[in-house]
Formats: C-alpha cells, structure tokens, sequence
C-alpha cells in the first residue's frame, strides 16, 4: 500500500502519452502556414523598408506624358493618371499603410485587452460604467466614429491610426470581457485564489495568457479592416493626404479608370490581399505555437 | 431466444474512427427481448455510446459501422433509407440522454417539446397532443400540468427535467428506449426517482430499455441482462444474477471489486482540540438583480455547526442544492458567511489577514478537467502553491515537486507535461499534488472522484488514504457517493436543504440513521456487498424504505 504505483501501469489509456515530452526534441518542420505566412510577412517587411530608401523611380514626379501606361519594361507595373510609377508608389505607400494598420491594431489590442480584463474581472460598478461608454462607442458604426474624430484632428497619419483604433477598441474589449467571464467560473481559477494568490496575479497568470486565442484571431482580422479602413477615409478625403501614397489611396483613385486601366487598382488590390493573408497565416500559427494543446 | 424473436439483436458489430481508423466497437453482439432490460456497462472510451448510436443510426461522422449489423425488429438499420430510420428513431425507439441541463431546448415550451415527437410520428390533432401530453405530466407527479406545458426548462430542477424528458419519449409509446447514462449528473436521490418512474412507465407500455452506465452497482437493481464492455470489446455477458454470482472475466471482476467498501481507518493522532470549528454559519448568495435594484439574497446555509479534529476526515453528504459545496467553499476561504465564525485552530479566518489559514487550508475541485490551468505544465502548477513559501530556494522548491508527484503516483517525467496530454485520472492526481505540495493540515476535497471511472475511483481513493496515512492532513471530504463516504470518513455530516441534520462517527451513520433524511438517503444507496463465498448482492437497506 505504501509504495507508490507507477500511474502508467495504473491507468493503461495513459501509456500511450508516456513517452517523454522534453525541450531537447529535433527540429520539426514549422507547419505550412508559419511558413507561407512568415515569408509573406517577411517580403512585405522588406519592400516596406526598401520602399523607405530606394524606390525605382520617384514616386511623387508627375509626367503627365506617360499617364496610364500599361505594364512595360520602364514602369514595371505601370504608370497612373498623373504619370507616376505604380511600383514605386506601391513601395512607398506599403510602409505608409503597413505602419498605420499595425499601430492601429496594437493600441486597439492593448488598449481592449486591459479594458476588458479589468470589466471582466473586477465587475461590479466598474463593469457596468465601463461596458456602458463600450457599448456606446459600439452603437456607432466604426468609420462614422473615425470620420467624427478626423473633422476634429484634420487628417494627418497619428489621426488616422488614433480615430480607427479607438473605433476597434470596444469590439476587443466584449470579446475579452466575455472570454474572461467564462475563464473566471473555470476551477483552476479559484484554485488559485485557494493557493493564496493575489487577484492581480491570477488575472495575470491565469486569465489573460488564456485570453491569447480569441485575441489572436480578432488581431488578425482587424489587420484587413484597418486597411481598407483607411482606404474609405482617404476616398472620403480625410485619409493620409495627397500626393503622398497609400494601398488605400491608390485604391480609391483607380476607381474612374477601372475600365481602362485595369492594372492600377489590380496591383494595389493584390498587395491588400497578400498582406491580409500573411497576417492571417502568421496569425494563426502564432496562437497555435503559442497554444500548449496544439503542439505535438 | 433466436435473432428473429429479439426486439434488437447487435451482431458481430464493428464501428470504426474513419475508414482507417481504430476500432471504437469490436465484434459485439447481444439481442434484446421485448420488455427486456439490457445494461451495457463499461468506462469511458469502452464504446458503450457508440454501440448505442448505432442502433438509432445516429453515430457521429467520423465513426462508422464497417462490418456486423444492427437488426431492430428483424430488419437491418444499417441498410435503411434515411426517411425509413426517422420514421423508427422516436416513433419505435426512444432515446434519453445523461445532461437534462442541456436535452431540453431553452428556448421552446415544455408543450412545445412534447407535442413535437407526436406530430411527427401520430395523426393526433392538437387537442388530443394536449391532452395526452397532460395525462402524462399528472402521471410523471407533475402537480399543476396545465402551468407546466407553458413553462420552459429552467424553471426546472436536473431531476425534473430528465422526468419531463423521459415522459415526452415515452408518449410516443417507443418499442424500445436507450438510455445513455440518464442518471449520472443527478443526486442518488433525483437519481432513485427518476429511475423508478423510468420502470414504471416502461412496464406499463411493454418497452425494452438498453440501459447505458458506468455503474455497475446502480444497473445491478434494474437490468435483466449485462453486457460488460472494454476498449469496444464485450467482455462478458449474462444475466445479472449471474455476473453478480459468479463473475467469468477478469475485467468485470475488476470493476466489482472497485466498489469501495466499508475500510479501516487511519488511527485519529491525540490532539487538544479541534482543527477546525465551524459555529453557526448562514450563508447567503446574491440572487438576480436589476440595473439599479437592491441584490436579493438568498439564504443557502442554515445555521451550520461542525468540527474537525487534527488528522480526521469528515463527510459532508447531502443532495445536490444542500448547500454541503457552498459551506465547503466558506472553509477555505472562497465564501464569506455573513453569520456566525470559522475558527482555524482556534483562530477566527475572518478576522484579517490569517495567513496560516490559507497556507495551511487547501482544495481539491470536482472536475479535474477545469481545475488546472492548461497553459501551464504539471511542474508549473505544482509549483505555484510554493510561491508563498518564502524561506524555499528554488532548489528545494524543484525537490518538493519532484516528492510531490512520486507522491502522487506519477513519475518525475510528467514535469513538463501539460494538463490535456493526461487522462481524468492523472489530472485528479495532479491536483491532489497541488492541494497537498505545501503539506496543508486541512484539505477540502469537493466531490474529487464523481468525475472519474470506477476502476480510477478507487485507485484515486487508496491514493487518498496513502497520503493522509503520510502526512495526516484533515479532511472535509465532500461528496454525495456514499460507497466513498462509507469507506474514507472517521465521522459523516448529512446536509440538507442548507442545515445540517445529522452528524456522527461513521459506523453509527450507516447502521443506525436517525433523521428520515439519512435513511433516505440510505436507502437510495444501497451499494453491492461482497458475499462470503465470493460473488456479490445488493446490500438490503438497514431501514425501512419509505419513499
């Protein structure tokens, strides 16, 4: 009776699991969407960085003798309505937009994630008095927020990025409340407040790294919706001003020219589209890797 | 009895986990009479579900029956046009699941859910729907029938609930009825209730029932016949007279032994005085409040009294809603009780700040798959308690982890493991490392095994003794299993509707209750008893049972 069984030979379901799970494993494969997401992240990255220093031609010299060109061998990917070259616009304009989505959804992330830890775990008046200016912004549709905001700081970059992460912030704020409440009923919850923690320790050790999941994927959606976001400010006209170059700017301005310049709103298009699905890729291997139950 | 007079007769079936995949049933076979009660009884993963799906044709995608057949009134279910199996499934087989939290739809009527089955499967009109439906309500002990088929289900207990569930299926007059575990989230109780009204309403219409359980001490009173199933095997089969009597296979011998029974206790060491007093206790909880309204409370612990002596365990019991978790709750410090005083040696554990109380006091959780973190792995959470040690170098700490879970009967190996890559057991084993690492003089076990396998029951439970017999914590052992309760408690509390209604040492609880409530529960126990010669019996009520 005294000496201890091993649980293996006790519990026969569990043999399977008793090979050793240590940090000295090979190296594995990364699963195919690190991959194919981290290398898209990585040429975006790249061309955002050269666009910085060197693009081919000057992105902002108008010859209006070579407009809507198509493709050729002197503008690889054409020129637009005023002559400039789409390739070197879209360099430029990957570091503009790049910039203002990933600072948008990082203030709008950190911003929610605090506020609905402190909603969902403190509750009381806190709660209340928080959910209800939350739902208030939420009423508003996000873009009507933003536009509010715009007409007040006047359209500048830090505008932009400040109006659309405050209009993002409150849908992250119910998603991490609501995943709180329901963390918070969970056993090992109160099993560390039986252990003696403090109620900030356990928020922070136990509720929000459990918050990582449902944040992952909200992040990785938001990083589409601040594009095009800033795209339909700048089609309004209270986007990051003319001359200089968004995806989103480039967008709206091929609208006229659809018809017969078909390439202008392709390559910007395309570019939107590649980078939303290195986000997503890299999104959800980074919630999978981050996830104890999905690793192998 | 050949195939063709049986109701249902499974042969040779095999279901497999995708074209490919294992076998989840293999090579099972039994016949069911008209009338008849069959058991299939296993632990979890022993296909027991799954052989039942089958027979309704209802198996879940991946799984899929690759050879054998299920034959129901002599033709085969497998080979049905899926319009012929809906016109079987409700109208000649009945199906009843374990959660009436969650069988019943929220949103619809009891009138509603009732009515559904007979307009799918009768030419009632609706007068007759609703007045069959009311027959059956006053039938099932449903006082005021007219208010019940316009209510919804949370207006209902788990015992209710499953009442109302099993007479919707049974309006429809099924051939047969399977019951995939329909008693196991209730209290022995509800439990005992809805069972009966299960045999009585199945006798009078002449169903067969296929009776799915883990228990084999609760199927032993009602089925005809055992099937013992393991890993998708049957491992045995017969009457129960004679599984009881003489069981064949290892397995099922096995499981019978791991009835816990009556045990020897842990001699009490001396002390001078209680650890722990609890003195009157009122508990209120705070019920549903409007925006601006006053929260109204609602009183669920009574004026509760109990000690604990240094080493001692003692057993609360009492159904579910007794309140038996809420005062175990208030122990440890994660309820405030808003009359009367917790006294921890001697110490009150209100007054502020009493740090040895919450070293020394700690808990063991029901569900051992909600009770540890799953991003953090089993060295991490044992070695969270060991925060609050000050005097520890992390040398020592990764020393007392490394006892901890030899302790616990797991190896060294499982440090780096995380929660999801253990089974029930193991993290139960987990936890129980986590509540004792700090070495605590009181733990509160709250229902630690009603989540586990018979055969991880037991072993969870001489787990249990090892350790108090090593450390010599107290115990406030939880529970509404009264097989447990009877083989680990020094002294028993029976809890109910939040007082506390009889208290003493073990022996006397159960060989000589007093209050009606205690004998009701007793005899709604009635565990299997090991007989002289081997085999098995029920064990016959020390009380007249009046219910």
């Amino acid at each position: 009776m005294n000496k201890p069984l091993p649980a293996s030979a006790a519990e026969p379901g569990a043999l399977a699991l008793s090979a050793p799970i240590r940090a000295s494993q090979p190296w594995r494969m990364p699963p195919l969407n690190a991959l194919i997401g981290g290398f898209l992240l990585l040429l975006l990255l790249v061309v955002a960085l050269l666009g910085l220093v060197w693009t081919p031609s000057d992105p902002l010299s108008l010859n209006l003798l070579a407009r809507l060109q198509a493709p050729s061998a002197a503008h690889l990917l054409g020129t637009d309505e005023y002559g400039r070259d789409v390739l070197s616009r879209l360099m430029i304009g990957a570091h503009t937009s790049l910039w203002i989505s990933i600072l948008t959804v990082s203030m709008a992330i950190v911003a929610g994630t605090l506020i609905g830890l402190c909603a969902g775990f403190l509750r009381g008046w806190v709660d209340r008095c928080l959910m209800m200016i939350n739902d208030a912004l939420l009423a508003f549709p996000g873009i009507l927020l933003a536009l509010g905001l715009m007409a007040i700081i006047g359209p500048s970059l830090y505008g932009i990025v400040f109006a659309l992460s405050l209009a993002y912030t409150p849908s992250v704020v119910r998603v991490v409340r609501g995943t709180v409440l329901s963390l918070r009923e969970r056993e090992f919850v109160e099993a560390s407040r039986v252990i003696g923690n403090s109620e900030l320790y356990t928020m922070l050790r136990h509720i929000a790294p459990n918050c990582i999941a449902p944040v992952c994927v909200l992040a990785t959606s938001m990083f589409g919706w601040t594009i095009l976001a800033e795209s339909s400010l700048s089609f309004l006209g209270l986007g990051v001003p003319p001359p200089a170059a968004t995806w989103g700017n480039m967008l709206a301005a091929s609208r006229p020219y659809i018809a017969t310049a078909s390439w202008l709103g392709l390559f910007p298009g395309v570019c939107i589209a590649l980078s939303l699905l290195a986000f997503n890729l890299s999104g959800d291997a980074l919630r999978d890797r981050l996830d104890p139950r999905m690793r192998k | 009895m050949t195939a063709s007079d049986a109701l249902l007769s499974v042969e040779n079936l095999q279901i497999r986990v995708g074209p490919d995949g294992h076998l989840a049933v293999d090579d099972l076979s039994f016949t069911i009479a008209p009338g008849e009660i069959v058991a299939l009884v296993g632990e979890s993963g022993s296909g027991k579900t799954m052989a039942a799906r089958a027979a309704i044709g209802l198996l879940p995608p991946p799984l899929q029956i690759c050879g054998g057949a299920v034959r129901f009134q002599g033709r085969d279910l497998n080979t049905m046009q899926p319009e012929e199996l809906r016109g079987i499934r409700g109208a000649k087989i009945g199906m009843v699941f374990q959660e009436p939290m969650v069988s019943l739809n929220p949103s619809l009527t009891i009138g509603e859910q009732m009515a559904e089955g007979m307009r799918l499967h009768t030419q009632y009109s609706d007068a007759q729907i609703r007045e069959r439906s009311l027959k059956m309500l006053g039938h099932i002990g449903i006082a005021d029938a007219e208010r019940c088929l316009t209510s919804y289900p949370h207006q209902f207990s788990g015992g209710m609930r499953q009442r109302i569930m099993l007479a919707s299926v049974m309006l429809l007059r099924p051939a047969l009825l399977i019951a995939d575990e329909p008693t196991t989230a209730l209290d022995c109780l509800a439990q005992l209730d809805v069972l009966k009204l299960m045999l009585e309403l199945t006798r009078e219409e002449g169903t067969a029932i296929l009776f799915i359980s883990h228990d084999l001490s609760l199927v032993a009173r009602y089925a005809h016949k055992v099937v013992v199933m393991r890993e998708g095997k049957a491992v045995e089969q017969g009457t129960i007279d004679r599984i009881l009597l003489a069981p064949q296979a290892e397995y099922t011998r096995q499981l019978l032994e791991a009835l816990p029974r009556r045990g020897e206790l842990v001699p009490l060491p001396p002390a001078d005085g209680p650890l722990l007093e609890v003195d009157g206790v009122c508990i209120e909880h705070p019920g549903p409040r409007s925006f601006w309204g006053r929260t109204q409370y609602k009183r669920v612990v009574h004026s509760a009294s109990l000690t604990i002596a240094p080493g001692e365990t003692l057993a609360l019991v009492g159904g579910s809603g007794s309140g038996k978790t809420t005062l175990g709750r208030a122990v440890v410090g994660l309820n405030t009780p808003c009359e009367g005083a917790i006294r921890f040696q001697g110490v009150d554990i209100l007054k502020a700040a009493n740090r040895n109380h919450r070293l020394q006091c700690q808990m063991i959780f029901q569900d051992p798959f909600s009770s540890l973190d799953p991003r953090m792995n089993i060295g991490e959470i044992l070695a969270e308690p060991l925060r609050h040690e000050p005097n520890m170098s992390a040398e020592q700490r990764r020393e007392r982890v490394a006892r901890t879970l030899i302790d616990v009967g797991l190896g060294e190996q499982y440090v780096d493991r995380f929660p999801h890559q253990l089974s029930g057991g193991q993290r139960q084993r987990v936890a129980i490392g986590r509540a004792l690492v700090r070495h605590p003089k009181l733990v509160i076990a709250d229902e630690p095994i009603s989540a586990l396998d018979m055969t991880i029951q037991k072993q969870i439970l001489e787990l249990f003794e090892r350790l108090q017999a090593q450390y010599g914590f107290a115990c406030l052992f939880i529970s509404h299993d009264l097989a447990a309760v009877e083989r680990i408690a020094h002294r028993v509390a029976v809890m109910s509707q939040g007082k506390v209604v009889e208290m003493g040492p073990r022996n006397e609880i159960f060989d000589n209750p007093q209050h009606p409530y205690t004998r009701k529960l007793l005899a709604a126990a009635s565990p299997l008893e090991k007989l002289e010669g081997g085999g098995y019996r029920i064990r016959p009520s020390p009380v007249p049972v009046m219910l």
